[in-house]
């Protein structure tokens, strides 16, 4: 173990972590939002039945919010243990949004504590509603901090860099570099399409079950239509990411789109597999699309392979992450698409006047969500390599030269599957045992007709 | 008052603010698993409850605060402790991770009966992961942690041998007991549960015997690691003595019954007086004597923006934690348990 190469194992093991922490990163950004909608439904139409929707997706949110707040801290406290270099150099520049993040989580988590132990404290139901908009915000800012620090290790600026030392520091200048807008945006946006999406396969589910209750088909209506108007802004924001790679970070584009020339009228290219010449096979090409997602003009030059020094070229491999990513979007919003021109589908088996097909297809909604967040940061951060901060510092570098990384990478994949499982087991039991019917039931009983 | 000294001064409150809350916590979650294992179940261990469950997430906060600032301020702390401290921090963090995830598992995921296994993980890890912060202490002082050219090696044989870490360890413990005894026996007066507060009390007394010890012992523990340090000690004394003297006012009244409330500012004052003078005396070496204040500071525009955002951020952190203490710790209703709890 201990004659393992550091600088591969650091990799796993950071690649590892944000794995797992990517899962419960997006449920925490996204679902407070569908939190948020359902109960401000229920509070404006005095229907019990979103209020309770709000409750049970909050109960379930906080246990897996324990583990985001966990795994989190390992990889805020990893990137030190695992980069001291890149920390050391790089954090001339980047230590603000760091810090501002830890600021918008403290926000989170003490808004976090008072909306769980709120929901009979206040008169007035709209003040319990209120505590969410902390939340919201700070979410939504930890996930702009980090990401423009992300952002930066791709798109750095903001800073001269003299004898391997960072210097001139304009630190808001690092964190609102070109790479920023786009990928903060399209973090949000597909962080809110995935909680969408997760909540519509739970409530598809229930009434695959047999659910017979409203309240299914309620949860369904909002996180369907929900899931579909995020993916639809996903999309857009995509286009504008490939744009935006297409101009500052062109050799990610090219090895994803497998663009070895640079052409004008650049045709793209979707599947296929790359033979040892790299001679791509079984690819379908699609005339000018290339050009179009990175100029919006069918005869935009678009610089190929040929122009990047072998040794910055990115793994050749993030063209099947891309290429899965991008299917996967088109799929999340065609689905609730179709759900909402159900009127018209075909299917001889219906629940509930839908289809049982489309049910099923809305399940299916969880895995592509979250396989397609997965696979978009692997894109993104593999199409990296071989930098660390693109232009300025290789991976190897910034690495740790501690020979024990191997074994802390055993560690943490038992850690995490231990966390993962009962995380896992632990939801399943909550909410087995008590069921929305019954639960509006003894809702109803408490509040003796509801105001 | 130069930027690094404001940097570190911020950084050592923020971690003064973990130490308390997180010995709060620790110990509270240790006192908790024991009431149920000793059938106090319903005694203590509900009261208990009610005050851990809102905070929790935010005690957590306070270290990544820290550590991020630290590193943000003094990038080659990230360097030299982050190389050194692989194995020991991983295994905090899977300490930490633990404990978290459990401690929520065990409040909203089970209905009902407690969860033994899971309540005993929350307890032991409480207890290991102070002691095992505390080693950080220790290497600070100098001697342990080596650079050999492009390596920085942490001594494993010098870290076990000494007796410096082992007096840090301890005193983390004990104090982790006594803090959180003290803190909750306060809770318990505020929320008129007298049963609660004789059992508490008992403990709190019961721990401040092996506090006092632990801390004479580390005080000269400092002298045969770091006779430098000892001396900046020495020269400040009065903080040390000031320290003892609010630590027996503490225990005076916690053992009349009277005025508990002012006895929890006495701790408070005991531990903020013995850690700023420990903090102060440790200057100008962030690690001794490769990190120095003054050589490993930021560039000064992120050192500005750092104190900026800062300042931004207090103003919408203090509200926020206030609202949060009235609530749940200030609130007579809240804190005697006769809210109800739904939804959670």
């Amino acid at each position: 173990m201990s004659n393992l190469d550091p600088v591969l194992m650091s990799r796993l093991l950071t690649g590892l972590t944000l794995f797992v922490h990517v899962n419960f990163a997006t449920i925490g950004v996204g679902v407070p939002l569908m939190i948020a909608l359902a109960e401000w439904r229920g509070v404006r139409r005095n229907d019990l039945q979103y209020i309770l929707m709000a409750r049970r997706w909050a109960r379930g949110f906080v246990i897996s919010v324990a583990v985001g707040v966990v795994t989190g801290t390992a990889i805020s406290l990893q990137l030190s243990l695992l980069w001291p270099t890149f920390i050391r150099v790089a954090g001339q520049a980047v230590a603000l949004p760091m810090f501002m993040e830890t600021f918008a989580f403290f926000i989170e988590a003490i808004f976090m504590g008072l909306y769980l132990y709120t929901w009979d404290r206040f008169k007035n139901r709209y003040y319990h509603l209120l505590l969410l908009i902390p939340i919201a915000i700070g979410a939504t800012a930890s996930t702009f901090f980090i990401t423009s620090m992300n952002a930066f290790m791709n798109n750095p600026q903001g800073f001269t860099l003299k004898n391997g030392v960072f210097t001139d520091v304009d630190p808001w200048s690092a964190m609102f570099n070109p790479a920023t807008p786009t990928k903060v945006s399209h973090v949000l946006a597909a962080s809110y399409t995935a909680s969408a999406g997760l909540l519509a396969g739970i409530a598809a589910f229930s009434l695959l079950r047999g659910r017979k209750h409203d309240y299914y088909k309620k949860a369904l209506k909002l996180t369907v239509t929900a899931a579909f108007v995020f993916a639809v802004s996903t999309a857009i924001i995509g286009d504008f990411s490939g744009k935006y790679l297409a101009r500052y970070q062109p050799e990610k584009l090219a090895a994803a789109e497998w663009h070895f020339e640079t052409m004008e009228r650049a045709p793209l290219i979707y599947g296929g597999i790359l033979d040892e010449n790299n001679q791509v096979k079984y690819a379908i090409r699609i005339p000018y699309a290339l050009s179009i997602l990175a100029g919006s003009n069918p005869n935009a030059k678009v610089m190929g392979l040929d122009e990047i020094p072998k040794e910055n070229v990115p793994p050749l491999s993030i063209h099947y992450m891309f290429d899965l990513k991008v299917t996967n979007g088109v799929l999340l919003v065609l689905i609730p698409f179709l759900y909402l021109v159900r009127g018209r589908l075909p299917g001889r088996f219906k629940i509930k006047g839908l289809p049982k097909w489309l049910l099923v297809a809305i399940v299916a909604l969880v895995p592509l969500a979250f396989v397609a967040i997965e696979l978009g940061w692997f894109f993104a951060e593999v199409g990296r390599q071989p930098w660390i901060v693109r232009g300025y510092m290789r991976v190897s570098e910034a690495a740790t030269t501690s020979h024990s990384v191997g074994w802390m990478l055993v560690l943490f994949v038992i850690l995490y599957l231990v966390l993962c499982y009962s995380c896992l087991r632990v939801l399943h039991k909550m909410f087995k045992n008590k069921s929305a019917e019954e639960e509006l039931q003894e809702m109803a009983a408490a509040e003796g007709g509801w105001r | 008052m130069s930027y690094q000294v404001i940097g570190i001064t911020v950084l050592w409150t923020f971690l003064f603010g973990y130490l308390i809350i997180a010995s709060i916590d620790f110990g509270a979650g240790f006192f908790s698993f024991y009431s149920v294992m000793t059938g106090h179940e319903n005694k203590v261990h509900n009261l208990i409850q009610r005050y851990l469950s809102p905070v929790w997430e935010v005690t957590n906060v306070f270290l990544i605060f820290f550590v991020i600032g630290l590193i943000g301020f003094f990038p080659d702390t990230a360097y030299y402790y982050g190389t050194a401290l692989l194995v020991p921090g991983s295994l905090f963090l899977a300490l930490l991770a633990i404990r978290g995830a459990y401690y929520a598992y065990n409040t909203y995921g089970v209905s009902k009966a407690n969860n033994k296994l899971y309540m005993g993980l929350y307890g032991a890890t409480g207890l290991l992961i102070p002691a095992s912060l505390s080693t950080v202490l220790a290497i600070s002082e100098g001697g342990i942690i080596e650079e050999r050219g492009d390596f920085v090696l942490l001594h494993w044989s010098r870290f076990f041998a000494n007796p410096y870490t082992w007096s840090a360890v301890l005193l983390a413990l004990v104090s982790v007991l006594y803090i959180s005894a003290m803190f909750m026996t306060y809770y318990a007066d505020r929320a008129g549960d007298r049963e609660a507060f004789n059992i508490l009390r008992g403990y709190a007394l019961l721990w401040s015997g092996p506090t006092i010890l632990a801390c004479v012992f580390a005080f000269f523990e400092i002298n045969r690691q770091n006779p430098v340090h000892f001396q900046n000690m020495l020269n400040i004394a009065w903080m040390f003595i000031a320290s003892l003297v609010c630590f027996i006012g503490a225990v005076y009244l916690v053992w009349k019954r009277s005025r508990i409330g002012l006895s929890i500012v006495l701790v408070l004052l005991q531990y903020a007086f013995a850690w700023y003078g420990y903090g102060h005396s440790h200057l100008p070496y962030l690690l001794y004597d490769y990190i120095n204040l003054n050589k490993s500071f930021t560039n000064p525009a992120m050192a500005t923006a750092l104190i900026t955002a800062f300042t931004l951020g207090l103003l919408v952190l203090i509200p926020s934690l206030v609202l949060l203490l009235r609530l749940f710790l200030f609130d007579a209703k809240y804190v005697r348990g006769e809210l109800r709890k739904k939804g959670s």
